[in-house]
């Protein structure tokens, strides 16, 4: 495996426009996820006042609570930042130790949205309570997916870096599980801006 | 398969080198069968996938044929008996969604997937083990969309599937369910084709072909790419909240609950008009290449199609609200609707006249591929003409859910996109069996359904302006009309020519059992073409090229067969085919690395469809498969997609080893 890690990166790419199949590939995936979530979050704002007899948005939103878990997801960002940078220099050891404390903040903005989740239904708000719970549980539910997705990501990545079994080139592996993270990041800023600093 | 192959003699079969793993990568040993049906199953090469998708999108055109002729027989006469209310609700809401997404679609992915690597001299796409996952997954979508039938009843609530026909109330059956659950998957399928697909053509094309030298099809299936990439994920999310509102209780679409009764009308013909290019502009692509071929003259115009082509595809952003007029939008929505409705129909006509300049003056060869080619731009026409009609918001409240909307939409469908992929199959046949469709089988295929397609699909225009709705199951003699106008002797034609059509399908695969039976070869290069597919031995050998050719013109091929007199300015033949091919062969690539079959996508596909079982039925059974597909990601991340030398026994030598640009 070793060797083979070594015979892709010595190659080099050929590719027409000069940039990685890969990372191509990533950008693409992403620009077709901005639709997904352009979808959910459209179905959202129409029917964020529709409440019908459950509670309205003002009366579930922790909006400290939040504040708190979308800053350690922002800062995550910053983690993995320096983890793609460590990557480059063919550092393993600052590889997996920045990505192993991205997935852990990753962990506890997802941890942060289950105690959300939690207390919300305790209040009353339900997943079939009313079109805005429920518009509400699958917007930031398809989200929080997509950060957990991330985060058993760059768990298995530091697994795979320790044992030196990634294929292909390394930096770019970690560089392309990157993009998707900061990808997941800016949505949840567009996600918070939009649900819960917007009055309704 | 050979995983490492040397190139071999034309006419001699590739004799694969030695190759047995020697080590085993996650749970699975590497596949590396060479014949039987691992070779296939397994296979990550895109010409087996691209002639599988071609399979399977052809069991369901069959399938979607037959559904289609019941529903004539069942309008045949009045007050039909063939069908119950019920049964003829799925029976048209199956037959529309088999035919877009289980026929055209796949159809159009297959002839993707064999020619746009061919046409810009590569020896595989990009992600060549996505590849081999889009198309079991495609499979396993399909398989759950049909499943239904067999389980309490399919889908109900015609192809749009719009509230209140998809919820509870008046679709109690697990139709729906398995409807959504199984585009969904079919949607994935399309968006990692997507993913792929532009991937390659970004990046892997052969040295000196710039953007606006590569052949017509594969950029209009770059556009198409592109088209999905966007459009799937609203459908995804459609689909989503349909399936949340069925499984789980939510009111997404429940107007009494509060929901916005228009919710799923955007979002399903945001995702919807594109989706009708998707469907037509492989099918433009296909005849792009034939109309000049059999007209001994280039594409009149090829940057005008280029670009027309694009065109269509930022527009068909902008005018889905058209499908929407008699929803009450509101008088401004509709005017800008309407206006921009109109205004696609530009780029579209482009394209006709394009074609038609192309023809013009040329020395037309009238094979099969042709007839079909031609077939389509008159039909075509026909079609755009009376889409205009219902761009014309006022005109179409009268048209709207009648016939006359069906009459539409089989012309540019049936008309359009089935009739392109038609000549697509006389046109590359015998590139990708090495044997050529009979021609007279061919043309007698093509007036029949020339004939039944204007039967059936022709007085649909006039019951429709009548007034017959679509989408009921029985008419009566009370609302006949006299004279010309009597709905009974239009819908007996219709009827009579939806049995012609069918023979005329029939034809088409007698004529492929006879052709596979037939001993005889195709010549190297049949029609005299113009671009890369033909510059290689017919099947192409596993990599495609013995040496990735260096472009220089637009029609790369013709012009390394042709050049002009540059005192005479005639031009005159200076190469065949075959000496093409042996200089190819003499400047060999000494060992190309080609990418290795793996176990993993079809694995992980057929996790896929466990996951929708369990959704409808039992959610443990999801968590099995959401299970298969987590492992089988983690087998798909350790393999290496191009098995490293010293995978192998012997090991190959490094020496002179020619490598493909780097595969995920
Ligand atoms: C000249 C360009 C075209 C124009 C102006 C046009 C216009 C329209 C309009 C306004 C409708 C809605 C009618 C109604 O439901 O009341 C419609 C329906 C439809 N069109 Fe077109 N169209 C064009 C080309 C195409 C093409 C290229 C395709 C596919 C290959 C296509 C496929 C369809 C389908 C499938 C429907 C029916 C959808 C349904 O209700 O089930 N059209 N067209
Ligand atoms: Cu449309």
């Amino acid at each position: 495996m070793a060797d083979a890690a070594v015979h892709h990166a010595d190659h080099g790419h050929h590719t027409s426009t000069g940039l990685s199949n890969n990372k191509l590939g990533m950008w693409l995936f992403l620009g077709s996820e901005c639709l997904l979530f352009g979808g959910l979050i459209s179905t959202y704002m129409i029917y964020r006042g529709r409440v019908g007899e459950g509670p309205r948005p003002g009366n579930v939103f922790d909006i400290p609570f939040t504040s708190v878990s979308s800053f350690v997801l922002l800062m995550s960002s910053l983690t993995m930042v320096l983890a793609v940078a460590a990557a480059q220099k063919r550092d393993d050891r600052g590889t997996t130790l920045w990505l192993t404390v991205t997935g852990l903040l990753g962990a506890t903005f997802v941890g942060g949205q289950v105690y959300e989740f939690t207390a919300m239904y305790n209040e009353g708000l339900g997943f079939t309570t009313s079109l805005f719970g429920s518009a509400f549980y699958t917007l930031t539910g398809f989200h929080g997916v997509h950060v957990t997705v991330g985060v058993i990501m760059l768990l298995s990545l530091v697994g795979i870096i320790k044992r030196s079994r990634v294929p292909g080139d390394k930096a770019e592996v970690v560089e392309l599980v990157g993009l998707y993270w900061h990808f997941v990041d800016v949505v949840w800023i567009i996600i918070f801006t939009l649900v819960y600093l917007i009055p309704t | 398969m050979a995983i490492i192959e040397r190139p071999v003699p034309v006419g001699v079969p590739d004799i694969p080198a030695p190759a047995t793993p020697t080590r085993t990568f996650g749970a699975l040993r590497r596949p590396v069968a060479t014949t039987g049906w691992k070779s296939w199953v397994f296979t990550v090469d895109h010409k087996k996938l691209g002639i599988m998708y071609g399979a399977v999108a052809m069991f369901f055109f069959i399938v979607g044929g037959i559904e289609a002729v019941l529903i004539r027989l069942q309008l045949a006469a009045p007050n039909g008996k063939v069908l119950s209310a019920d049964v003829y609700n799925q029976m048209f809401t199956m037959h529309a969604t088999t035919m877009v997404f289980l026929f055209v679609m796949p159809m159009a992915a297959a002839f993707a997937n064999y020619f746009v690597p061919l046409q810009i001299g590569a020896r595989d796409v990009a992600f060549p083990r996505i590849n081999a996952f889009g198309f079991w997954t495609l499979v396993g979508g399909g398989i759950i969309v049909n499943l239904s039938w067999f389980f309490g009843g399919a889908a109900d609530g015609g192809w749009f599937m719009y509230a209140p026909n998809s919820g509870p109330v008046f679709s109690p059956s697990n139709g729906v369910d398995f409807w959504a659950l199984g585009l969904q998957i079919t949607g994935i399928a399309s968006l990692t084709g997507a993913v792929n697909l532009i991937v390659t053509v970004l990046n892997m094309r052969a040295p000196g072909m710039s953007l606006m030298k590569m052949p017509v099809f594969t950029w209009l299936q770059l556009v198409v790419q592109f088209l999905l990439l966007f459009a799937i994920p609203v459908i995804t999310v459609a689909l989503f909240l349909l399936s949340f509102q069925r499984s789980f209780g939510a009111t997404f679409f429940d107007v009494s609950a509060g929901a916005d009764p228009l919710l799923w009308q955007h979002l399903f013909w945001i995702f919807g008009h594109p989706e009708v290019y998707i469907l037509v502009l492989p099918s433009f692509g296909i005849i792009s290449e034939v109309l000049p071929v059999f007209s001994k003259k280039p594409l009149f115009g090829y940057p005008f199609v280029v670009f027309s082509g694009a065109a269509i595809g930022f527009v068909g952003w902008g005018v889905w609200a058209h499908h929407m007029f008699a929803s009450g939008l509101g008088p401004v929505s509709v005017a800008v609707f309407s206006i921009a409705t109109m205004a696609i129909a530009v780029p579209t006509g482009v394209k006709i006249v394009n074609w038609t300049m192309t023809i013009w003056g040329g020395k037309l060869n009238f094979t099969a591929a042709m007839h079909f080619a031609i077939g389509l731009v008159v039909l075509f026409t026909i079609g755009g003409l009376s889409g205009v009609t219902h761009a014309v918001a006022p005109s179409d409240t009268q048209q709207t859910d009648t016939y006359y909307i069906v009459a539409h939409f089989h012309y540019v469908l049936f008309g359009g996109a089935i009739f392109g992929l038609f000549a697509g199959f006389y046109y590359w046949w015998p590139k990708m069996f090495g044997k050529q469709l009979n021609e007279r089988l061919g043309k007698a295929n093509f007036w029949l359904m020339v004939i039944g397609m204007n039967m059936t699909f022709g007085p649909m225009h006039m019951i429709g302006l009548q007034g017959q709705p679509r989408r009921m199951y029985v008419w009566t003699e009370a609302r006949a009309g006299e004279g010309f106008f009597n709905l009974a002797f239009w819908n007996r034609v219709a009827s009579i020519g939806s049995l012609v059509l069918s023979i005329g399908v029939l034809l088409f695969l007698i004529n492929v059992v006879k052709t596979a039976r037939s001993k005889q070869v195709a010549p190297l290069d049949p029609w005299d073409a113009r671009t890369l597919e033909w510059m290689t031995t017919s099947p192409p050998k596993e990599h495609n090229f013995d040496a990735i050719p260096t472009v220089h013109h637009l029609d790369e091929f013709f012009h390394r067969k042709y050049a002009q007199d540059p005192v005479t300015h005639e031009i005159k033949q200076v190469a065949t085919a075959e000496d093409i091919m042996r200089d190819q062969e003499a400047n060999a690539d000494k060992h190309i690395h080609m990418p290795s079959p793996s176990y993993w996508p079809i694995i992980l596909a057929g996790g896929l469809p466990v996951i929708a079982l369990g959704v409808i039925y039992a959610i443990p059974v999801a968590i099995v498969g959401a299970a298969i597909v987590v492992l089988a990601m983690y087998g798909w991340s350790l393999e290496p997609s191009t098995a490293p030398d010293t995978d192998f026994d012997p090991p190959a030598s490094g020496d002179g080893t020619k490598e493909l640009a780097p595969l995920g």
